[in-house]
């Protein structure tokens, strides 16, 4: 059935935090071992050990550079680093660095793109089968690939990228959010998490209930200002990314950095501060 | 959008099938072909003539939905795309399109038997219902075909309001090319062979008229941005600094077609001239001169089936997916 569920009280999702990620890929690796080998189903390759392996993975991690002076301040992740920050600017800056770098408040900021398990998804209401359905209970969006016909319409309808179709299967393949894992009682009930939470070695990526405004993956989100992107579309991702903190040293201005090196003769030793007298000669 | 042969011959030969069945059934709504029961011949004839015309709708209309079941990575499922017609524009493309089957065969096989010299039809009532009833399923099966494209909220091109009105309108002009080019070959009346071209040519500029409109809109549309599908727009400048995967993924392959928009003025120079140009003045010529409408119907045709073939693949291969904002350079 591919007309949506009720709104379920619980929203089970992921937060990823763009400041503290490094790029490393863990996630997207655990991920696909997890889901090839895990009780959902394979996610084949075709010629994996080959010159061009093609295959389907749940996590693409992108890597970009954000240059902090051009942009748009009037959305809400601006407005969520600039709201935090009276505390954040009463922190010492970095000081007069004695090693200033052109144009070093540029970002790099890592961006894990997966499903976001949104509360109106158009994969599932434009799926002609009913093999893409958005359960009741916890709100994961799944692929029934027994039913998929292979038409390619959902991973049109969604503007995140996050469904593949696999080229060895003929069938719709998409981020499962571990149901495999998360309710699986046979694992310790530390590792009912998803794979790629359980791989992330900084800590990066949380799992939890964002319909529950206690949880702490929501408290979370509520104190560093998390936000979904392309939310304009109306499609209301229950995932949330959180933006990357003010650089300490973002406040500065570039121009006031001193370009030259400065030299302070009176803060020298004696011998040196003769030899620069007469070596200024 | 890559841009597939499945899916632009199934809307090009489906729109084309559609249209003259919309045509026919409209014809047959409005007690077309009246034939006085005495004049047997004259009604073999015309029984003749509108069996070959659904016929060959019957012909374009099935070999587009087959090209369809190509697009399909399990085409043997393509049963179950029959259920979600309350939510899924696909699924009540499908339905509509086997329901628009009906009239066209209670239409179609008293014609087939009226050529073969039957009586005629017992119930001249029943065919203006089946003609009415065809007419309407061919429009509401073009409407749900543009409407699983400008439903899609990530490709913002098809989100115009030129789509719906395109398809349709392409749909009707194709149509009427292939039912005028059956006129000439049945050797309709002059008057019906002078109205046919004028209506022609007419559709043939509104269609140029409603494609420069959308190829305008759309040009206006922002390009790829990286800093607006992550978002991260709000702090700054965004410009991608390592790609995901070394190789080319489903996503790229699908949403990162390039190809089109490089070369979309000569595309688009060609659509308007093959497409609506050439047969709008083959369409005026023989209204002018009816006794050439037989020469000029075929390559009226022949030249707006390329410039439509080459229109519906520029229609998916120059609109931009949001995904191809996360792998903007």
């Amino acid at each position: 059935m591919t007309s949506l569920p009720p709104p379920s009280p619980r929203k089970l999702g992921l937060v990823i935090d763009l400041d503290i990620c490094v790029g490393c890929h863990a996630c997207a690796v655990a991920c696909k071992e997890w889901n090839d080998g895990g009780a959902f189903g394979p996610l084949p390759d075709r010629d994996p050990y080959g010159s061009a392996p093609d295959g389907v993975w749940f996590n693409r991690v992108h890597s970009y550079a954000v240059e902090p002076e051009i942009g748009n301040r009037e959305s809400g992740i601006a407005n969520a680093c600039r709201s935090r920050p009276e505390s954040e600017e009463a922190a010492p800056a970095i000081p007069d660095s004695r090693f200033p770098i052109p144009g070093a408040s540029a970002l790099t900021v890592h961006f894990p793109r997966s499903c976001l398990h949104c509360e109106t998804p158009a994969c599932v209401t434009v799926c002609p089968t009913g093999a893409s359905y958005k359960r009741a209970d916890d709100g994961i969006v799944l692929v029934d690939e027994d039913k998929c016909i292979g038409c390619q319409l959902c991973a049109w309808a969604c503007p995140y990228g996050a469904r593949e179709i696999s080229a060895e299967r003929g069938t719709m393949q998409k981020c499962t959010l571990c149901v495999d894992r998360i309710y699986n009682e046979t694992l310790d009930e530390a590792d009912r998490q998803p794979a790629c939470v359980m791989a992330c070695p900084t800590r990066a990526r949380h799992f939890g209930d964002l319909g529950d405004a206690d949880s702490a993956v929501s408290r979370l989100v509520a104190e560093r200002g998390g936000y979904a992107p392309m939310a304009d579309l109306g499609y209301a991702p229950v995932n949330r990314y959180l933006p990357p903190r003010p650089r300490r040293d973002a406040a500065r201005d570039p121009a006031e950095v001193p370009r030259e090196e400065t030299l302070d003769p009176a803060k020298l030793p004696g011998v040196l501060r003769w030899l620069d007298r007469v070596l200024s000669r | 959008m890559r841009p597939t042969f499945s899916i632009i011959a199934f809307t090009v030969l489906s729109g084309a099938g559609y249209g003259l069945w919309f045509l026919l059934g409209l014809a047959a709504a409005s007690g077309w072909p009246a034939c006085a029961a005495p004049a047997a011949d004259a009604c073999a004839a015309h029984s003749a003539w509108l069996a070959g015309g659904l016929g060959a709708g019957f012909v374009l209309v099935t070999a587009g939905l087959l090209c369809s079941l190509g697009h399909l990575g399990k085409p043997l499922r393509a049963w179950r795309a029959l259920s979600q017609w309350r939510s899924s524009w696909l699924s009540r493309e499908g339905v509509a399109s086997l329901l628009t089957y009906l009239p066209a065969l209670g239409l179609g096989l008293p014609a087939l038997a009226g050529a073969l010299g039957a009586e005629a039809a017992p119930f001249p009532g029943g065919r203006r219902v089946a003609g009415l009833a065809l007419a309407l399923g061919a429009a509401a099966t073009v409407v749900c075909t543009a409407n699983i494209y400008a439903s899609l909220k990530p490709i913002r091109a098809w989100r115009d309001r030129g789509v719906v009105p395109g398809y349709l309108l392409l749909g009707l002009y194709s149509g009427g090319l292939l039912l005028w080019l059956g006129a000439a070959l049945a050797g309709a009346a002059a008057g019906a062979m002078r109205m046919l071209p004028v209506g022609l040519a007419i559709l043939a500029l509104a269609c140029a008229w409603l494609k420069r409109g959308y190829w305008r809109r759309i040009d206006a549309l922002p390009p790829a941005n990286a800093g607006r599908a992550t978002g991260l727009d709000a702090l700054g400048a965004t410009r991608t600094l390592e790609q995901p995967h070394t190789e080319e993924n489903y996503l790229t392959r699908e949403m990162g077609f390039v190809f089109a928009r490089r070369h979309a003025r000569r595309l688009r120079a060609f659509v308007q001239g093959a497409g609506f140009a050439a047969p709008a003045l083959l369409a005026a010529a023989a209204a002018a001169w009816p006794a050439a409408g037989a020469v000029a119907a075929a390559p009226a045709l022949a030249s707006a089936l390329c410039g439509l073939l080459v229109e519906r693949w520029l229609f998916f291969a120059e609109a931009r997916h949001a995904v191809a904002g996360y792998y903007a350079r």
